[in-house]
């Protein structure tokens, strides 16, 4: 098990300092002088232009060798200094980001977990279900191929525009003041729900389907057939089917992760949520590369540690991973 | 069945992905039986139907519509009408020509992107499968990283950077971060594959690496590798619509993605211009959706115990 441990977590620290390394070359060695583009586009007067191109190779550090900026990056990075914020100049690029990111996670997690647990329930109801199983297949995969921008869209339009049940925008009303009281929690609800039920329903179809998929597979294996032989229940052969075929779909889940966090990121734009997606759509409209940069970073870490979470649930409920890593393999 | 086995197996079936993972030994006999069985298979021909159908709008709907797609070619914000089949936008663009245009860059994404990713994945997977070893440990090394890094973060910052963008360089992209799973699947079943019967004859008949791979190897999967790059075109469309939609897709052309993004940044949802963001969203879950319904009728073609008599 600690073999196991070790192996997984030397991939996460490889892939974090890949990633930091990307972050670190792409501006340098893309096409061009990033402080040149990133002043272009700011149409600046003429000295105000000046004082900000210091400013930028400073912080870029262009005027040491490679080498030498490539360590400061990281020492920077350490400490937590993810660089200055074009769009809101002066503000630190990483408390600008952590203050979106409580939004983005509120609207993840709950939707991650409540699909993956609901869809398996569903799909494993579904499956070996003549009418059911007609109905939950093609709807699964309309579901999984329906864009998340698009489902919010809709949501929005449908139940914000036209029937006016919840707002379509923000994460909170205008005319309220961010605290702890129930009227301010209310309103944030209202505002969490839309985005949260579009993620909801795309991941749902396709937990929804993996599972049902998964469960056909397990009633034809051998156990399972044993067990019918035996005369066992129904329920109790499609219960042991339902855990093992709950494995593969968590090896699933820490698959879809990225594609899970790119989801939500679109969702936001769509409801102008203000988390990281809807920073990200802010910098990129800005120019704000060293935003763009940090964004990029908390979400490789994000996803990352989340990948370790999804291990460390694996080894907890599959009990041939404690045996077998402690073994040959 | 070790562990890593169960593993790697079980992430040849992402959650959209075939029906069953796939059996390594169906020898699929190409041609008749498999034909006779995908003629008579509604969800192969269903899905089949609607992507055909929407590559033909691809093709011809620029043709129909002289239209470009960002020309200003009527009154703004108009319904739906036997003028203008989509309605207008909001400056006057015809939403029929964009749908069309845009449809042309979602078949060129899925087939560069999927068929780029599908080929470093059957490159690295056969490689490492085949050659074992160090290559295998670095090639999985290499794997690993690129499979837990999410595409869209790493599509997002060369996107900034880059400042050409057009529908190949953003479908090159998107084939070179999207292989990693495929390429574990592949490798898998190499080595489930490398120790039978018929590999150590072509061995001892003095064929080499290559050859084996190709003439030995590939062919017993062929069903899956086919249904691989359906499941990656389709991958790389939903992708493409989602840099699209951030604003990171092609800035001279015209795609679906693009389009939503022009609809919610000019407010078409507070003013009920459903006709502007309907059609782009519909035609991707169309297609998509198609796909891998196509792709559960192929395997139920493919595999024989799927099959409903």
């Amino acid at each position: 098990m600690r073999h196991y441990f070790q192996r997984k977590l030397g991939i996460y620290v490889l892939t974090f300092f890949v990633a930091v390394t990307v972050d670190w070359m792409i501006p340098r060695f893309m096409p061009g002088d990033p402080v040149q583009t990133m002043l272009a586009r700011a149409s600046l007067r003429p000295e105000a232009s000046q004082a900000m191109q210091a400013y930028y190779t400073g912080v870029f550090g262009l005027d040491v060798p490679i080498w030498r900026q490539y360590l400061n990056f990281w020492g920077a990075l350490l400490q937590g200094d993810l660089g200055v914020s074009i769009w809101l100049f002066p503000q630190p690029v990483t408390g600008v980001i952590l203050r979106a990111v409580p939004y983005t996670i509120a609207l993840l997690v709950p939707a991650i977990l409540l699909s993956w647990w609901a869809g398996n329930k569903f799909g494993a109801f579904a499956a070996r279900r003549r009418w059911l199983d007609n109905t939950v297949l093609p709807v699964g995969y309309v579901l999984t191929a329906t864009p998340y921008m698009w489902l919010g869209i809709l949501l929005a339009w449908a139940l914000a525009t036209v029937a006016g049940v919840f707002p379509i925008a923000g994460g909170y009303s205008f005319d309220v003041e961010p605290s702890w009281t129930p009227s301010f929690l209310a309103d944030l609800a209202r505002h969490w729900f839309l985005p949260f039920a579009s993620l909801f329903l795309v991941g749902f179809g396709g937990w929804a389907i993996g599972m049902r998929n998964l469960i056909i597979y397990e009633l034809e294996a051998d156990y399972s057939h044993y067990l019918e032989a035996l005369g066992a229940p129904r329920r109790l052969v499609r219960r042991y089917a339902f855990r093992n075929a709950l494995l593969p779909q968590l090896t699933g889940l820490a698959l879809q992760l990225g594609v899970l966090v790119a989801g939500a990121l679109v969702t936001e734009i769509v409801f102008s949520y203000p988390g990281l997606g809807y920073l990200i759509l802010q910098a990129i409209n800005n120019q704000d590369f060293f935003l763009i940069q940090g964004a990029f970073l908390f979400i490789i870490l994000g996803v990352l540690v989340a990948n370790f979470l999804v291990d460390v649930v694996y080894v907890l409920v599959d009990p041939r991973t404690r045996v077998g890593m402690r073994g040959a393999a | 069945m070790s562990v890593s086995d169960a593993d790697e197996l079980a992430t040849a079936t992402p959650a959209a992905a075939a029906a069953t993972p796939v059996t390594v030994a169906s020898k699929v006999r190409p041609g008749r039986e498999a034909l006779w069985f995908a003629r008579r298979n509604r969800k192969l021909i269903l899905g089949l139907g609607v992507v055909l159908a929407f590559l033909a709008l691809a093709v011809a709907g620029p043709l129909v519509d002289p239209h470009g797609p960002n020309e200003y070619v009527g009154p703004p914000s108009q319904r739906p009408s036997a003028d203008f089949w989509f309605g207008t936008t909001m400056f006057g663009q015809d939403v029929f020509a964009q749908f069309a245009h845009g449809l042309r860059a979602t078949f060129l994404v899925g087939l560069l992107g999927g068929g780029l990713a599908a080929l470093v994945g059957m490159v690295v997977g056969f490689t490492a499968g085949w050659r074992g070893g160090v290559v295998d440990e670095v090639l999985n090394m290499l794997t690993n990283v690129v499979l837990v890094v999410p595409t869209l973060a790493v599509l997002l910052i060369i996107a900034t950077y880059l400042r050409v963008r057009g529908v190949v360089p953003e479908a090159v992209f998107i084939g070179l971060f999207s292989w990693p799973w495929v390429a574990r699947a592949i490798r898998a079943q190499t080595f489930s594959l490398r120790s039978r019967d018929f590999v150590d004859l072509a061995r001892l008949s003095g064929a080499g690496g290559a050859r084996i791979v190709f003439r030995e190897i590939a062919p017993n999967m062929s069903s899956y590798l086919f249904m691989t790059f359906i499941l990656l075109f389709g991958g790389s469309v939903l992708t493409a619509a989602t840099l699209d939609f951030i604003g990171l897709g092609p800035t001279d052309g015209m795609s679906l993605g693009l389009m939503m993004n022009n609809a919610v940044l000019w407010s078409a949802l507070p003013l009920g211009m459903w006709w502007w963001f309907v059609p782009p969203g519909l035609g991707i879950t169309l297609i998509v959706g198609s796909l891998y319904i196509m792709n559960v009728g192929l395997d139920e073609v493919f595999n024989p115990k799927l099959r409903e008599l």
